[in-house]
């Protein structure tokens, strides 16, 4: 029975997974930008971001046909609000990778210290929003709660970057510029993992109608 | 004013079919209180209860108590008991060979009252409540069939309320009226509550949600859970209620 309503839910968890993964390959790209500073590729995964738009837009359009011709309630209705707060997080995590690109384009020369704990962080908060899908998409509180745990470990990573870029940019004046970009960066891909813990907070409105601060 | 109704363990039966299985049930006074539920699921034969209708029809039985504001209603004239407690139908049904005014005067007269301005300021007062006055002030003498189906089931409320009662049953007042009409119906239901307690039943669930103050769930003669409307629709507690709201089965 509800054989549209389920079908519009399931377009909803393709139309998610798929801007995840648009996502994902952005903050990616903006990555291997930062580590090549090759700025003709930063201005490439700026212009790509509209796409992420189209597919906030996409899942906004649903959901409202959705509300309006199926008339969802209980966890019906849960999932589709939160479909369209998660797509605003989505959208929210485009523009933060987004942000790095733009970074890349105003930092010279070469970089002032090896990127290690940044480049983690981009892989552990890119983990934690597909995580944050995949418990969508599978109404898994297990995972849901896990990215509590992770956002932590990024909170510290973040702190540790943090730290050492005051050291450089103590121990030499001129790394200043560069040390504070840097800084940004770190900011951004924390921001990142906060919004995957959204997704996670949605999860578990979604299955018990209840809501938990996964972000302390 | 309306009464608060309580029901204890109340069974009902048509011939050997149990159609209420120990039904336990408090209803707040001056709330909307929808009882929804699939098709057999008991809910019209419990508000048939509660103005003691049910008996009516052979073979049928019932058991247990229901309290009107205090009082059992099996200790009470069943007469005078429907005079207390209204009740409007599924389909409107005036009296087809009377006008619009005798209408709504008919129960009133039953009750004894002849003196004819105080009928005419019941029936003026009682079309008013039912949001029709404005529309048929000028034609009371019509027949009330020359009425479209949304001003016929005001006229059966205001039929209803003419004789002053304290609790009104609905079973499914608006279901064969289009949207407009049913917009009337909801509003009336809104503005009614102030002085009367009111159930309402109904295959609606976006009516229920916006009309009712709470919410029972009926399923195969049994209430399955009985809570605020907001909650019902948004976070039941027993998951049959979420299947049948969120239309997955029944």
């Amino acid at each position: 029975m509800r054989q549209s309503l389920n079908e519009g839910q399931l377009d909803l968890t393709k139309i998610l997974k798929d801007m995840g993964e648009e996502v994902g390959k952005i903050l990616q790209g903006c990555m291997q930008t930062l580590l090549s500073l090759d700025k003709d590729q930063a201005d490439f995964w700026i212009t790509e971001d509209q796409r992420v738009n189209d597919y906030e837009r996409q899942v906004d359009d649903l959901c409202v046909r959705l509300i309006a011709t199926q008339q969802p309630v209980a966890k019906d209705l849960r999932k589709i609000i939160s479909a369209m707060k998660i797509s605003t997080d989505l959208e929210r995590m485009g523009d933060l990778a987004i942000d790095i690109a733009k970074i890349v384009r105003r930092i010279d020369g070469p970089l002032c210290k090896p990127l290690i704990d940044i480049p983690e962080m981009a892989e552990m908060a890119l983990g934690m929003m597909r995580q944050g899908l995949e418990a969508y998409a599978g109404e898994n509180m297990g995972l849901a709660h896990d990215l509590a745990e992770q956002d932590d470990k990024v909170d510290s990573l973040y702190k540790k970057v943090v730290r050492d870029l005051l050291l450089i940019m103590t121990e030499d004046p001129e790394n200043l510029d560069q040390g504070m970009y840097l800084a940004f960066v770190a900011r951004y891909l924390e921001r990142f993992a906060d919004h995957a813990t959204n997704i996670g907070e949605n999860v578990i409105y979604i299955t018990t109608a209840g809501r938990q601060d996964l972000n302390i | 004013m309306g009464q608060s109704i309580s029901v204890r363990d109340l069974e009902a039966w048509y011939g050997s079919n149990k159609t209420l299985k120990g039904i336990h049930m408090d209803i707040a006074l001056n709330n909307v209180t929808a009882i929804i539920g699939p098709s057999g699921c008991g809910k019209s034969t419990f508000v048939r209860c509660i103005n003691r209708m049910h008996e009516t029809m052979p073979g049928t039985k019932v058991k247990g108590e229901i309290i009107l504001d205090g009082v059992s209603i099996y200790d009470q004239d069943p007469v005078a008991l429907r005079k207390r407690v209204g009740m409007v139908f599924q389909k409107p049904n005036p009296f087809p060979s009377m006008s619009i005014y005798d209408n709504v005067v008919a129960g009133v007269k039953l009750n004894g009252m002849t003196q004819k301005h105080k009928l005419q300021a019941i029936a003026e007062k009682s079309l008013r409540m039912a949001a029709l006055w404005d529309e048929v002030k000028d034609r009371l003498n019509y027949s009330g069939m020359s009425l479209s189906g949304g001003q016929q089931q005001r006229l059966c409320i205001a039929r209803a309320l003419a004789v002053e009662p304290s609790v009104l049953l609905m079973d499914e007042p608006a279901s064969a009226l289009d949207p407009i009409a049913t917009m009337h119906i909801e509003e009336l239901i809104r503005q009614l509550k102030a002085d009367y307690t009111i159930l309402i039943v109904t295959h609606n669930m976006q009516q229920a949600a916006r009309i009712a103050d709470s919410t029972a769930f009926f399923l195969n003669g049994e209430l399955v859970e009985h809570g605020p409307t907001s909650d019902i629709f948004t976070n039941p507690s027993d998951k049959r209620t979420e299947d049948y709201i969120s239309g997955r089965f029944g």
